[in-house]
């Protein structure tokens, strides 16, 4: 069971045993995970062997984790119930988790149902990735004070703070291996993000329930946690199958001397994985990413979406891989101090398109297709990589539920055709 | 804009009141920490609500609450305008017509007629019309009441001799940062916040219930096109696919902002909506 056995054995150890039922759609398109990270030392970021056993807890000795966590100093956050959905908050115990709870998701709508079941992770999850842990939505970065000659500036760089998440999905982390690359990667790296993700302890949950509006199995990227975390974790009935994915993970499975998982169990807990990835409804076919959309530029089907698009931006929000952001100069009204901040943005809103003296992209279906196009197409030439990691979020949050798949789908189907056609259709009237 | 605090001349505030509740002029007195900055930032040299000094003009600024509804305050507003350098609108009533602009759909003589023991002593016009319907107006603050701190972000900027930065994003950003929960997605409630422009730091949807679009339409009340707000897609998912029936996706779009132009428009297309319906049984 150590290092040397075969990664058929393990759990989220490899996407080849999750994902062994031909869901690799397009092998030559590279994966969030394939990223060559220059990031330093960072945990959970690049492709770390899986360094230890795949030990076995029961669901009744989960508390013990807590309590290690808490006694190594770290604040722990999980999902909780609140206000219809779950959110990430500060827990002590077992108890704190939405146990029974199940989530339905599907396009613009989310509900919780209570099964009244012991499961402590049948809520897949809610409209926070892990995303705003290390980019948060608002990030004071420099506070200003006028001087007798001149102005000086302090520079805010949060707390460091070790935070463990229970609770991350594969999707979440491959997510967040994306916002790695893009504030920690190469000659600028951004130190409030590093400050934030130094800190992170990640205990992952393998998902053994794909929601209606998941598609991970398409993109690669899940349901099982491939890499990028310190725990993972696989809950089959009432145990909780546990694995290390990072030297900390490993220290904390040794503290807690678990015994080895038998192969049978590991072997249904493998199944469920493949079971769940088959099981998703959804799929983004990537095999003429991106230059297919590229060429989809003209296409109807953007006037058809912009006519239900209202541009409010939440599928921006709440996409973990999202990460533009605007900087705002916030001043008193001495005029002595300004603070100078960063907030989450979006291609959505008019500011984000406006270069001096024009907006170039005025139009609803001019943001709509930069999203997409971003996200699916040119992100690949800018990053080597996807921009959807495949968790739906976009879907379920988009208040009239535009489906970014089904919208895809469009706009490659008909791309062929279209090309011995002579214009663009006229905007369908609104 | 001139740069007021550079020299010893500090820039003159008005600040004016029509047809309104007086709430944003309240909004002004509950700045209560930086009230005393303010008077020093600024001379405030006629503010009934607040003092009975009452100085003439030229004022620098003024800030005009409420909307036009008698014949009389369609001229004094002329003579404001003449008055102020840079006028800004406070408020729904100033910037939209405020919720009395429901009469625009009424007729104000039956009211009159309903309301009043004597009604011929009652001198008002058919409508109520924003300022902007009148006179140029510089900069327009939204909301039922205006959010303060946009108020003194206003005048910290044109203090600093800085274009003032108004957001014409949707609340649904504001929302977001705020890490709520959607009320639309969650709870099926009919949330205005998608075509509503952000300003006000998403409070309702913030307390759990959905936004009615205090802060008027995003980017601004004229309507294009392709551009923002896209009223008529939240409309036809109220009624596609929350159920609510054509008064109902009305009455959301007709409220304190309903005589901005795109919540005009959204509304009137389903009054048309609830006459096929009547037609219909
Ligand atoms: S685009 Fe949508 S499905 Fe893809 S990662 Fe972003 S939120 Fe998830
Ligand atoms: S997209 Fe995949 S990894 Fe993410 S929640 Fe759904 S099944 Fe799990
Ligand atoms: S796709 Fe949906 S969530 Fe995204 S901007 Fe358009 S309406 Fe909003
Ligand atoms: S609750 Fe309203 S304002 Fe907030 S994200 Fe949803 S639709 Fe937008």
């Amino acid at each position: 069971m150590y290092g040397q056995s075969q990664s058929y054995e393990r759990i989220g150890g490899d996407l080849v045993l999750c994902l062994s039922g031909g869901f690799h759609l397009a092998p030559n398109v590279r994966g969030p995970y394939d990223v060559e990270t220059s990031v330093p030392k960072m945990r959970g970021i690049g492709a770390m062997e899986v360094v230890g056993e795949i030990g076995v807890l029961s669901r009744s000795d989960f508390q013990r984790i807590f309590d290690n966590l808490s006694s190594k100093g770290y604040r722990i956050v999980g999902p909780i119930v609140r206000d219809g959905a779950v959110v990430w908050d500060t827990i002590r115990r077992v108890a704190d988790l939405p146990i029974g709870w199940h989530d339905h998701q599907e396009a613009g709508r989310y509900r919780l149902e209570q099964t009244g079941s012991k499961e402590i992770f049948g809520v897949v999850h809610g409209p926070q990735s892990l995303k705003p842990f290390a980019f948060t939505p608002r990030e004071p970065l420099v506070q200003i004070e006028r001087s007798k000659d001149g102005f000086t500036t302090r520079s805010t760089l949060p707390p460091s703070e070790k935070v463990a998440i229970i609770g991350a999905r594969a999707c979440d982390l491959a997510g967040l291996a994306i916002q790695d690359q893009i504030f920690l990667q190469g000659e600028y790296q951004d130190p409030y993000y590093a400050t934030r993700r130094e800190g992170l302890f990640i205990i992952a949950v393998n998902c053994t329930r794909a929601l209606q509006t998941c598609f991970c199995a398409s993109m690669d990227t899940g349901p099982c946690a491939k890499n990028g975390f310190d725990l993972a974790l696989t809950e089959v009935d009432d145990q909780l199958l546990i694995e290390a994915g990072s030297e900390a993970g490993s220290d904390l499975l040794s503290a807690l001397s678990l015994s080895p998982a038998s192969q049978g169990l590991t072997r249904e807990a493998a199944a469920r994985g493949v079971a769940c990835a088959q099981s998703q409804v959804r799929r983004l076919d990537r095999t003429r990413l991106p230059q297919a959309l590229h060429e989809a530029h003209e296409h109807p089907r953007w006037d058809n979406v912009a006519a239900r698009c209202m541009a409010c931006a939440n599928c921006t929000m709440v996409c973990p891989t999202c990460f533009c952001h605007k900087v705002e100069e916030t001043p008193d009204l001495t005029r002595q101090n300004s603070e100078h901040s960063r907030l989450w943005d979006s291609c959505f809103t008019q500011e984000h398109g406006y270069i001096h003296g024009k907006n170039i992209r005025p139009t609803i279906k001019d943001r709509y297709r930069m999203w997409v196009t971003h996200k699916l197409a040119s992100w690949i030439d800018q990053f080597g990589t996807s921009g959807c990691v495949g968790c739906g979020r976009c879907i379920t949050w988009c208040p009239v539920g535009i489906d970014l798949t089904e919208e895809v789908s469009a706009l490659l189907k008909s791309s062929e055709q279209r090309s011995t056609s002579s214009r663009p259709q006229e905007a369908p009237g609104r | 804009m001139e740069r007021g605090n550079t020299g010893k001349e500090r820039l003159r505030l008005a600040v004016f009141k029509f047809a309104s509740c007086d709430g944003c002029q309240l909004s002004i007195l509950n700045l209560e920490d930086e009230l005393l900055a303010l008077g020093q930032a600024l001379d405030i040299v006629y503010f009934p609500e607040v003092s009975s000094k009452m100085n003439p003009g030229p004022y620098d600024i003024a800030l005009v609450e409420g909307s036009i509804t008698t014949e009389e305050d369609a001229h004094r507003i002329q003579s404001v305008r003449e008055q102020a350098k840079v006028l800004i609108t406070i408020g729904a009533c100033a910037t939209a017509g405020g919720i009395q602009a429901l009469r625009n759909w009424a007729d104000v003589e039956s009211f009159k007629q309903v309301v009043y023991p004597s009604p011929h002593y009652i001198q008002s016009l058919k409508t109520s019309t924003p300022t902007s319907e009148h006179v140029h107006v510089d900069f327009e603050l939204w909301g039922c009441p205006i959010d303060k701190g946009q108020l003194l972000r206003v005048i910290t900027d044109l203090l600093a001799g800085v274009h003032p930065r108004l957001p014409a994003e949707s609340v649904c950003l504001e929302c977001k940062r705020h890490e709520n929960v959607c009320v639309m997605v969650a709870k099926g409630l009919a949330c205005l916040g998608p075509v509503t422009r952000a300003g006000c730091g998403a409070i309702c949807p913030s307390m759990g219930r959905d936004c009615y679009g205090c802060f008027g339409p995003t980017e601004g009340a004229r309507k294009g096109p392709g551009l923002p707000p896209n009223t008529a897609s939240l409309a036809s998912y109220f009624h596609d696919g929350l159920h609510l029936i054509p008064v109902e996706v009305l009455r959301r779009f007709r409220g304190i902002n309903g005589y901005a132009d795109a919540f005009k428009q959204e509304s009137e297309r389903w009054e048309l909506e609830k006459e096929n319906v009547k037609g219909e049984t």
